[in-house]
C-alpha cells in the first residue's frame, strides 16, 4: 500500500512517556477524520504496545523506543512500536491472553486488546535483538460538511 | 488521575477519573488499598464515570481490588464506565468476572 504521510518519535522506555506517545499518535491520526470511538482505539492499542516495551524489553534499565506512524492509501493507519530490549522467547504464548510475566501489576491482556481494536496486528521479536509490533486500522471515510 | 470517595451502609465507592495507565497505576492500586484499609468496606464500587482513559493497566486493577474484596466476603463492581474504558472492559471479558452496573 502507497504511504501517504509519515511521522517517527523517538523517546526513552520512561512510563511518563506512555501518555505522550498515545496523545502523539492521536494527534497525528485525526488527519484521517477518526470517530471519537476509533480514536480511543488508537489511544489504547499505543498504550499497550509501548507499556509492553518500557515494562518487558527493558525491565531494569531505560532503553530506546521508536514509534512510527503511517498514512497509507485506502484510509489505513499504521503503527509500529520498536524496541532494541530483550525480546520475547515465545510470541504465541505471550499473545494468548491473560498471560503475562509482568507479575500482579499486569494483566496479560495487552496484546488481546491491540488485537480486538486494530485490524491487523503482527508481532516480530528475536531474543536481546528487539521486538517490533505492527498495527493497522482501516478508518472508516466520513461525510464531511463543508 | 484522581480517586474521591463516597461511602454508604457499608458500601465504598471509588470515583476513578482522568487516565488510567500503566505510569498512574502503582500509584492508584497503593491509594485504592489504603482507603480500603481505611474504610473496612462491605462492598466495592469502581464507578468509571469520568474515567476518560484506561489500558489493561486498569483491568488489572479491577482484578485486584475484586481478589481483595473476595478474601474478606465482599463484592465488587463497575459502575458507570464510560466509553473508552467500557470498550477496554467489552475486549478484555473482565465483566464475566467482575460485573457493570449502568445506571444513568
Amino acid at each position: 500500500m502507497k504511504e501517504l504521510n509519515y511521522i517517527k518519535l523517538e523517546f526513552p522506555s520512561k512510563s511518563s512517556n506512555e501518555g505522550f506517545a498515545r496523545s502523539a499518535a492521536a494527534a497525528f491520526a485525526a488527519q484521517l477524520d477518526p470517530t471519537m470511538e476509533e480514536m480511543g482505539d488508537i489511544r489504547t492499542a499505543v498504550s499497550e504496545a509501548v507499556t509492553n516495551a518500557i515494562v518487558h524489553a527493558y525491565p531494569d534499565s531505560i532503553g530506546r523506543i521508536s514509534m512510527r506512524l503511517r498514512i497509507l492509501e485506502g484510509d489505513t493507519l499504521e503503527i509500529s512500536i520498536r524496541d532494541w530490549g530483550r525480546g520475547i522467547e515465545n510470541v504465541q504464548q505471550a499473545m494468548e491472553p491473560l498471560y503475562t510475566t509482568g507479575g500482579e501489576e499486569r494483566s496479560g491482556m495487552g496484546f488481546t486488546i491491540m488485537g480486538s481494536f486494530m485490524d491487523k496486528l503482527k508481532v516480530r521479536s528475536v531474543p536481546d535483538k528487539g521486538t517490533t509490533v505492527t498495527m493497522q486500522k482501516y478508518i472508516c471515510p466520513r461525510y464531511r460538511h463543508r | 488521575m484522581n480517586i474521591s470517595t463516597g461511602f454508604e451502609a457499608g458500601r465504598l465507592t471509588l470515583y476513578l477519573s482522568g487516565e488510567l495507565d500503566h505510569h498512574e497505576a502503582k500509584k492508584a492500586m497503593q491509594t485504592i488499598e489504603e482507603l480500603l484499609d481505611e474504610y473496612m468496606p462491605r462492598d466495592c464500587a469502581l464507578n468509571m464515570a469520568e474515567l476518560s482513559f484506561m489500558d489493561s493497566s486498569g483491568i488489572a486493577i479491577i482484578i485486584k481490588v475484586s481478589r481483595r474484596m473476595r478474601t474478606m466476603g465482599g463484592r465488587t463492581w463497575i459502575e458507570n464506565p464510560a466509553r473508552q474504558p467500557q470498550r477496554v472492559i467489552d475486549a478484555s471479558g473482565i465483566d464475566r468476572l467482575v460485573p457493570v452496573a449502568i445506571s444513568r
